[in-house]
């Protein structure tokens, strides 16, 4: 029952995100037409249709072009309850964003850190901030500039699933990599 | 009516017990027996009361409401005096009433009435409350409140607050097109309308000591910004965008200043205070943890906040004068979060964990600290006192969906109020 709560979760999540126009436009300014937003099982069109592009060597990295699925277009890293460490799964993206961000310097990015709906709002603000920074963090520490990088914390105010239960909660505890256009 | 509109309905009235004593559901009972039996006579004839409006009504809800009265059904009233010359005392008193509100609603032209009414003692017969009223029609459910507020006051000894209002966030809609909205309400959630509409997030309402105007968050543009609205005009002033973080405003009792939370470029969070006039910030907390959640004292030389420096997040107290070290308020149980002070600075509350719920809870300032969990539910979050110090509003969640309740002071009453659609949450109750 949970199982099929959570594909149900994730196909509706994939719809969402498919048909959101804010994500629409974090196009990057040199793969015209490549979608980064999404998350696991979204990424539709995925990035495996451009060439040249920044990401194009990275879905060769990752071989799982075909499906959208590797690191980079997921976008999204995700943390325990009341947890800002980056588990070892999401290494992988940070990695990946880094080299992306480092081999493009005009690339600008912004990693939005949300909570789930638990505990008060304002200090949720601080907990999103807190994972955003940790992202901010290991990205610079492996080369990317300062200056690349924004954070926003939404807190729990911009959910990416509804509901009550763990299945919503985790899917809501998370940064977001936005690259802006 | 429109939909942004939602009308908030009052759904019900629910005694309830703290937790700390299961045998309180005796005291309950006793609760509701020791509230005071009133009669709250019509004001008009029927044929006049269906032209206009219904005063004793309002009276009579608000009154119910509180929990401090039982209003007497207006069936098993024998007689429908207007004035205290034409009470029949002995009858009341057989029919077991304590007070008798009598009154008129007098059309007075156009647009035009007189609330004229007296509250007697049945028992010793005195009249306690001898007043009139002057309002529009507009403005006839407003006079109804003050007329609460004022046989509360004498009868209870508490200033009412009735006729005060409360500003929330209205969420409609659903992923990924949700739309926010920042109302302002009566206290009873009538009336309801948009302060500001956004497709992204509002957050975090609150009140300027003068009743006049709402600074909030707003996440316009993807980035938080603290504005101030003046609730009049609607005309707003973006008081903080700077980098980072801009949330929490909480005004200073005199209304000069804004204590908010902004954060360093490393994502810092602690509390400053922005004075509104010289737009001068002012650091006044210094750690590594998160600070946050401000709230001043009454008299604004110190403020009480969140901060999770120690591990999990607790309230903390300090002065505003540079310097001054945080002192930290709570000890039990490790969340303890958004402190909010009564009006006379008396009662500290807040949100705590329990049981992993997150619930309503108080802290005594003036004895010995002892904290009070006040409510039962699991998302109980954003307590705001109401400005008589007798009640706390606070968000709650009802199967799944965000709504508004209200606890008594002590922990003895509690109801709720249901938005007809959408999720409600941050209540903010204004001042008198």
């Amino acid at each position: 029952m949970t199982r099929i709560i959570s594909i149900a979760c994730l196909l509706a999540g994939a719809v969402l995100l498919a048909g959101c126009p804010k994500k629409a436009t974090t196009i990057q300014p040199s793969t015209a037409g490549k979608q980064v937003g999404g998350s696991a099982s979204t990424a539709p069109g995925g990035g495996a249709s451009t060439n040249g592009g920044p990401l194009g060597g990275d879905n060769g990295v990752n071989g799982a072009g075909g499906e959208g699925t590797g690191p980079l277009a997921r976008k999204v890293i995700y943390f325990d309850f009341d947890k800002a460490e980056i588990k070892p799964e999401f290494a992988d993206i940070v990695t990946l964003s880094a080299q992306n961000l480092t081999g493009h310097p005009n690339l600008k990015l912004k990693l939005e850190g949300n909570t789930d709906e638990r505990g008060t709002r304002e200090y949720n603000i601080g907990l999103g901030e807190r994972r955003a920074q940790t992202v901010r963090r290991a990205l610079m520490l492996q080369g990317v500039a300062e200056t690349q990088i924004t954070t926003v914390s939404f807190g729990a105010e911009r959910p990416a699933a509804e509901g009550d239960d763990e299945t919503a909660w985790a899917r809501n505890r998370r940064v977001e990599l936005v690259y802006l256009p | 009516m429109n939909r942004q509109l939602a009308l908030m309905a009052l759904i019900g009235l629910v005694m309830f017990c703290p937790r700390t004593w299961a045998e309180l559901v005796v005291e309950v009972t006793k609760g509701q027996d020791d509230a005071i039996p009133i009669a709250i006579v019509p004001f008009s004839s029927p044929e006049e009361a269906a032209a206009s409006f219904d005063v004793a009504q309002l009276v009579s809800d608000d009154l119910a409401r509180s929990a401090r009265f039982k209003s007497m059904a207006r069936k098993d009233m024998i007689d429908q005096p207007h004035t205290g010359a034409k009470i029949g005392f002995d009858d009341w008193r057989r029919l077991s009433n304590d007070y008798i509100l009598v009154g008129q609603l007098q059309p007075q032209g156009a647009d035009r009435y007189n609330i004229v009414f007296e509250l007697y003692n049945v028992l010793n017969r005195q009249r306690l409350l001898g007043y009139q009223i002057s309002a529009n029609k507009a403005g006839l459910r407003l006079a109804s409140h003050q007329v609460a507020d004022m046989v509360f006051e004498k009868i209870i000894g508490v200033r009412g607050a009735f006729a005060t209002r409360i500003a929330y966030i209205s969420v409609l809609g659903h992923l990924p097109s949700k739309t926010y909205q920042l109302m302002v309400a009566d206290a009873d959630g009538a009336n309801p309308r948009v302060v500001m509409q956004s497709n992204e997030p509002l957050m975090s309402p609150a009140w300027s000591p003068d009743g006049q105007n709402l600074a909030y968050v707003s996440f316009e543009g993807r980035l938080p910004t603290v504005y101030v609205q003046l609730l009049k005009t609607g005309e707003r002033h973006r008081v903080s965008a700077r980098a980072g973080v801009n949330q929490a405003p909480a005004w200073s009792p005199d209304g000069r200043k804004l204590a908010l939370t902004l954060s360093t470029r490393e994502g810092n969070l602690d509390i400053y205070t922005l004075d509104l006039a010289t737009q001068a910030v002012t650091r006044i907390t210094d750690d590594p943890g998160i600070d946050t959640e401000p709230q001043w004292s009454k008299d604004g030389q110190s403020l009480y906040f969140t901060s999770d420096r120690a591990g999990g997040p607790q309230i903390y107290r300090v002065g505003v004068q540079p310097g001054d070290k945080p002192r930290r308020l709570t000890f039990q149980g490790s969340y303890n979060a958004r402190p909010r002070l009564s009006p006379d600075d008396s009662q500290l509350a807040f949100v705590t964990q329990e049981d992993g719920a997150y619930r309503i809870a108080t802290m005594d300032l003036r004895g010995r600290g002892d904290v009070l969990v006040l409510t039962r539910g699991h998302f109980d979050v954003s307590p705001s006192y109401a400005p008589n110090g007798a009640e706390i509003i606070y968000a709650s969640r009802d199967r799944g969906r965000g709504v508004l309740a209200l606890v008594s002071a002590d922990g003895r009453v509690q109801e709720r109020l249901v938005s007809s659609e959408g999720e409600v949450q941050e209540p903010a109750w204004s001042p008198f």
